[in-house]
């Protein structure tokens, strides 16, 4: 068996090597194929990030009015977690808030000399609600302008960074969806390529397959070197996108950081690196495999 | 051991059939040298097809020792054919490979290893008389030495029967005499020979077995035949 599949292995090698320029330009295709899908990998998961970053630094705050007892603004925090679509509410007393604030402030000669000078603390007791989801925040802000409320709360702010994210995810979609469009477009190509290659390579190996089956060659040993050739179209094809998405990465991470400055782009890919390989392999392999499969059943009579 | 049983074969092209064998009942006895002998078109051919499982009768049965030919599998089919050893009037040689390298290419299919393949191989052109040609390439070689390299690729896995398909077709007299020396030999050896000819020199001389077809149907069957032609 193993020296079955050597041969196997040799006899696929030895096609591929044979058919020299159709290699080449079949293992371009799935190059490209396999460039355009790491890239949609990179962007997606950078662009997550980026949201993810966002939105947790969105938030709705509700400050109370200086002289609100503070049993009633725990009662508006129950009510607010009692809601589906909160997620937490955070409650910062006027000492807390009053502290932060120091703490903040401690290198700033001037605001503490101020605070001194007043002498009581000046700070409102906040809630800081976060959403489940980025439409709830309107709802939310909604529930705490009732009547009831009004005559404890002072004020609502709510980050105006909705918009700035309901465009950013537009944006991710839209390039995904243009993105992945065009992979399965590519992808189709490529697939129709290697489909052909195989079949150029089974027609000029006709006599070789004939004697094949003349002298008793199992099905594997006929079939087996055409899946071969597919396998290496797509590891050589993997390996090249690799190479190449990895060194645009390295310099384009640089830029990336410009616009999120908390994230290194480079460092992630490392992070990321061996998911990433196994996308390629798994998805270039495939599709060599796969199309190998089809043109061989399709055009190699047993 | 190779038994044809009311075999019908029709072929259907393009709406218009065409009856290539009918109702064929033939009992090949093993160690057996039988010759076919008709004219082209008569469906020699087709018989030799049926056994090697490359066609399916349309009625009938073929059945190869304990195998049922029309019953097999794909996947079973090799290992009907190792059994086999077939050669043709063309050769069927591969070109970009020298005379060891064809032979050895029937072991290789079959999983035998290098080491048998390097024994085997030599012993298999030594016995057609070849040996010092191993390493030369078919278009080096004449018409006869193509067809006893095919007669040592045929003849490697040991099989049961040897299928000679108008093996001297293409050859001058010389050596197709040679060719039928080397199909008796193996006969001799106690492997069964089917061989398919309208030599009618050489089916006369060797006192064997004949059976005629004309028109897809066995017209005469006799032990130490003769070719006649009606």
């Amino acid at each position: 068996m193993l020296t079955t599949l050597s041969r196997v292995i040799k006899y696929g090698l030895v096609g591929f090597w044979r058919n020299g320029w159709l290699s080449t330009a079949t293992i371009a295709i799935v190059f490209l194929v396999l460039v355009g899908l790491g890239g949609l990998l990179m962007f997606n998961s950078l662009a997550n990030i980026v949201l993810t970053d966002i939105q947790d630094k969105i938030d709705v705050s509700v400050y109370f009015k200086v002289d609100a007892p503070e049993d009633r603004m725990l009662e508006v925090q129950r009510s607010l977690e009692s809601l589906p679509e909160v997620k937490s509410v955070e409650y910062i007393s006027r000492d807390k808030a009053l502290e932060e604030f120091k703490e903040q402030h401690k290198d700033d000669s001037t605001v503490s000399q101020a605070l001194e000078a007043i002498d009581s603390n000046p700070l409102a007791a906040s809630l800081n609600i976060k959403a489940r989801e980025l439409r709830d925040y309107e709802a939310i802000a909604g529930y705490l302008e009732k009547d009831t409320y009004k005559e404890i709360t002072d004020k609502i702010s709510y980050t105006q960074n909705i918009g700035v994210i309901d465009r950013l995810k537009k944006i991710k979609g839209t390039v995904e969806q243009g993105g992945l469009l065009l992979v399965v477009f590519i992808s189709l190509i490529a697939a129709l390529i290697i489909f052909n290659t195989i079949r150029l390579a089974i027609y000029s190996n006709r006599d070789e397959l004939a004697v094949m089956r003349l002298v008793g060659a199992s099905n594997f040993f006929i079939r087996g070197p055409y899946m071969v050739e597919g396998i290496i179209y797509g590891i050589t094809g993997s390996i090249m996108s690799i190479i190449v998405v990895t060194i645009a990465v390295f310099y384009t991470a640089p830029y990336a950081s410009i616009f999120v400055p908390d994230i290194n782009g480079w460092t992630y890919y490392l992070s990321n690196f061996f998911s990433f390989m196994f996308a390629q392999v798994f998805f270039g392999v495939g599709l060599g495999v796969l199309s190998s499969y089809i043109a061989v059943r399709k055009y190699l009579k047993l | 051991m190779i038994i044809f049983q009311n075999v019908t074969k029709i072929y259907n092209i393009d709406d218009h059939e065409t009856v290539a064998v009918e109702d064929i009942n033939l009992h090949i006895h093993q160690k057996e040298f039988v010759s076919m002998v008709g004219k082209s078109g008569a469906g020699k051919s087709t018989l030799i097809k049926l056994l090697t499982g490359e066609e399916k009768p349309t009625k009938g049965k073929v059945s190869f020792g304990s195998y049922n030919v029309n019953k097999l599998k794909p996947n079973e089919l090799p290992f009907l054919r190792r059994k086999m050893g077939v050669i043709f009037q063309d050769f069927r040689l591969l070109a970009n490979k020298n005379a060891y390298e064809n032979v050895a290419f029937a072991l290789e299919v079959a999983g035998r290893t290098q080491q048998e393949i390097m024994e085997f191989v030599p012993q298999a052109l030594e016995m057609v008389g070849l040996k010092d040609k191993m390493r030369n390439f078919p278009r080096e070689l004449s018409g006869g030495e193509k067809q006893r390299v095919a007669i040592a690729r045929a003849m490697i896995n040991h099989p049961d029967v040897i299928i000679a398909d108008e093996p001297t077709g293409n050859l001058d007299p010389v050596n197709t005499w040679e060719i039928l020396k080397l199909l008796l030999k193996i006969n001799e050896l106690g492997t069964t020979v089917i061989l398919t000819t309208h030599n009618k020199e050489i089916v006369n001389s060797i006192n064997k077995r004949v059976i005629s077809i004309e028109d897809g149907r066995v017209i005469r069957d006799e032990e130490e035949g003769k070719y006649i032609l009606v």
